[in-house]
């Protein structure tokens, strides 16, 4: 059984539906790519997963239980944590304060320590800036607090939502690289992308999300090759 | 076994979120001096005047300082805006005043209540904990602005049921002659009275009002201790996590809605607690003891304290106190003793339509401590005393402005 999976689940803001019985699934140690254009859905699937969002049909299973009603402090205990769409960090707060921000819902103060290092060894930059205010922070450095933020809860599943939005070309190769490193330690990773071609290459496996249905699925190769897909995203 | 040198000490990880080692030193110098003070306060009043005025006087006072302490929790913690603070402090007063008054002779039930005071202030107190839970329970989805006006109304709608259920808490003529507390003979014990070895000798409630001023500091000090370690606990790190952003917050695992509660309950639970004590000081309960300009006053005396700085609230309270029962009260006289000692004497007459210095001070009166509220908003916009964290927060603010600024600016 995959560790995350969503089976048809549909979801609306008011009237409006933004979900069409979507199914995917995320497997232990995959990398799984969202792609779409804007307004695909890509967000409400990931607020429905994380419990921002309750879904109004189908059913959402995670680590072998249902989570589809629950609330979002409730599954970022069960291990669902993400860097939610426009970073939103504790832009008043230090950097190192975020981290801790990150790790509320742990107690074991050694392991927090420990793993505020291990994300200081994935981002140099931030040890640097420790108690720098976030708000302060280079836009590249903000995605990257904000994925090292979501790593303190040490996540069973990491969502990612837009990583590359608004970043250099040279910082967005950086954002993929720590992606891939951070699945390479053994965190599967769910990642939301409009940069479909970058976000294609990390990942193993992809679907593509089109007016709140999924369209097309296969592994992330396969995706690139696929004409529909390089018409549509990625421009050629 | 090699370790990163953090692990050896994860007791100071916490502490740095709350900036305590740069916070320490400025709030022990303002705690030591309010010790000082208190200590040296009824000795050196009564010396000096003759009389115990000042220290009753600095008992009421109290009670706003334990007000702005508990609305500090819900406004300056969480960040929520509470405009009924004075709701609270409304239920813990009745609820003290029913249960130790003959009031209760007079209701339905037929039967007076004299419930010591001692139990009374924590029934106060947890009453209206749980009036802040039932009115937080529907209304803490709604954010910013909506709160605030539910508040308001919730502040409205409460003395307006103390004045309307006249039947229980007679109305407009208010409850008198509410019970004074009473030390358990445990503590006076035989030795206490007229004897020559009294250990509390005078410590009556109904003739001293330094009685009640040791009451109302002991109060503080509990209340200072119990919030310093709130602020400090994981909950007030989810107090501030949500001031600063809801959503992400959520995305951290804290339950918001449960979070929030808790400020709210735990800031009117002061109020009860407050409340309580008014009610025995005061001897007097009265619905329009807690109109809207109650919760106001107190709201004001937090923002002017520095938001968020239990010191500083403590101290903002103490100052809109003083301004309010002091400076203004004794202004007409002082101007017109002023104007006689310069020399114009003649502007204390009326004249035509000058109705004397006195008289137009008076009038003038709200007019002054709008100005000044207006000027201590000017000089220090954080506050008297504002916590490290706000402080931050406003050069941050004025950081990204600078910066914005900057980008706008073409490159050469």
């Amino acid at each position: 059984m995959s560790l995350l999976e969503l089976k048809e689940v549909s979801a609306f803001y008011g009237r409006i539906q933004a979900l069409r019985s979507v199914t995917l699934e995320v497997d232990q140690g995959e990398v799984v790519a969202l792609i779409g254009s804007n307004g695909a859905g890509k967000t409400t699937t990931l607020r429905t997963i994380s419990g921002l969002m309750h879904p109004a049909g189908g059913s959402i299973n995670f680590d072998t239980r249902d989570i589809t009603n629950t609330g979002p402090e409730t599954i970022v205990q069960r291990g669902i944590c993400q860097s939610p769409e426009g970073r939103r960090l504790f832009v008043r707060m230090s950097v190192q304060d975020n981290l801790l921000m990150g790790a509320y819902i742990r107690t074991d103060k050694p392991g927090i320590a420990a793993d505020i290092e291990r994300v200081f060894t994935l981002f140099p930059r931030l040890k640097e800036r420790r108690t720098q205010i976030s708000g302060t922070l280079s836009g590249g450095e903000q995605q990257m607090l904000a994925m090292g933020r979501a790593l303190m809860a040490r996540p069973k599943l990491l969502m990612l939502d837009e990583p590359s939005l608004g970043l250099a070309p040279i910082l967005v190769e950086t954002i993929f690289t720590i992606v891939r490193e951070i699945n390479a330690q053994g965190t599967p990773v769910l990642l939301v992308e409009q940069n479909a071609h970058k976000a294609l290459e990390v990942a193993h496996r992809g679907y593509v999300l089109e007016t709140g249905s999924i369209v097309k699925t296969g592994t992330g190769k396969e995706l690139l090759e696929s004409e529909d897909v390089q018409k549509a995203y990625l421009g050629m | 076994m090699s370790e990163p040198t953090t692990v050896k000490k994860p007791g100071s990880l916490w502490a740095r979120l709350h900036l305590r080692e740069r916070i320490k030193d400025r709030d022990t110098a303002i705690y030591g001096v309010l010790l000082v003070v208190v200590l040296v306060w009824p000795m050196s009043t009564y010396y000096a005047t003759g009389s115990s005025f000042l220290t009753s006087q600095a008992a009421h006072a109290g009670t706003w300082v334990l007000l702005a302490i508990g609305l500090n929790v819900v406004v300056g913690f969480a960040g929520l805006l509470d405009l009924g603070y004075a709701a609270f402090f409304a239920i813990g007063a009745y609820c003290y005043a029913l249960f130790a008054s003959f009031q209760l002779q007079s209701s339905p039930l037929h039967h007076a209540y004299h419930l010591p005071f001692w139990l009374m202030l924590f029934v106060g107190m947890f009453v209206a904990a749980a009036a802040g839970a039932i009115l937080g329970f529907p209304t803490l989805r709604l954010r910013g602005d909506y709160l605030a006006i539910v508040t308001l109304g919730f502040g409205e709608i409460v003395p307006q049921l103390f004045l309307n259920l006249d039947q229980w808490t007679g109305g407009i003529n208010a409850i008198g002659s509410i019970d004074q507390p009473s030390l358990p003979g445990w503590i006076t014990g035989p030795w206490a009275g007229a004897t020559s070895i009294a250990i509390l000798p005078n410590f009556n409630f109904s003739y001293d009002p330094t009685a009640y001023y040791v009451l109302v500091v002991i109060m503080i000090i509990i209340a200072v201790v119990l919030v310093t370690n709130l602020h400090r606990s994981r909950l007030g790190r989810a107090w501030m996590a949500i001031r600063e952003d809801e959503v992400a917050a959520a995305a951290m695992g804290i339950n918001t809605v449960t979070t929030k509660l808790l400020a709210f309950s735990i800031g009117a639970s002061f109020s009860g607690f407050a409340g309580a004590y008014y009610g025995a000081s005061f001897g007097l309960v009265s619905p329009d003891s807690f109109l809207f300009v109650v919760s106001i006053t107190v709201l004001v005396m937090v923002v002017l304290g520095g938001m968020g700085n239990i010191t500083g609230v403590i101290v903002g309270a103490i100052a809109i106190y003083f301004v309010l029962n002091n400076v203004l009260v004794s202004l007409p006289t002082n101007a017109e003793s002023f104007a006689n000692a310069v020399g114009l004497g003649f502007i204390t007459k009326t004249n035509g339509d000058w109705p004397g210095l006195a008289e137009e001070a008076r009038r003038l009166q709200f007019l002054l401590y709008g100005l000044i509220l207006v000027g201590m908003m000017l000089l220090r916009p954080q506050g008297l005393f504002p916590s490290r964290v706000r402080e931050q927060e406003l050069k941050h603010d004025a950081v990204v402005e600078e910066e914005t600024v900057a980008e706008q600016v073409p490159a050469r």
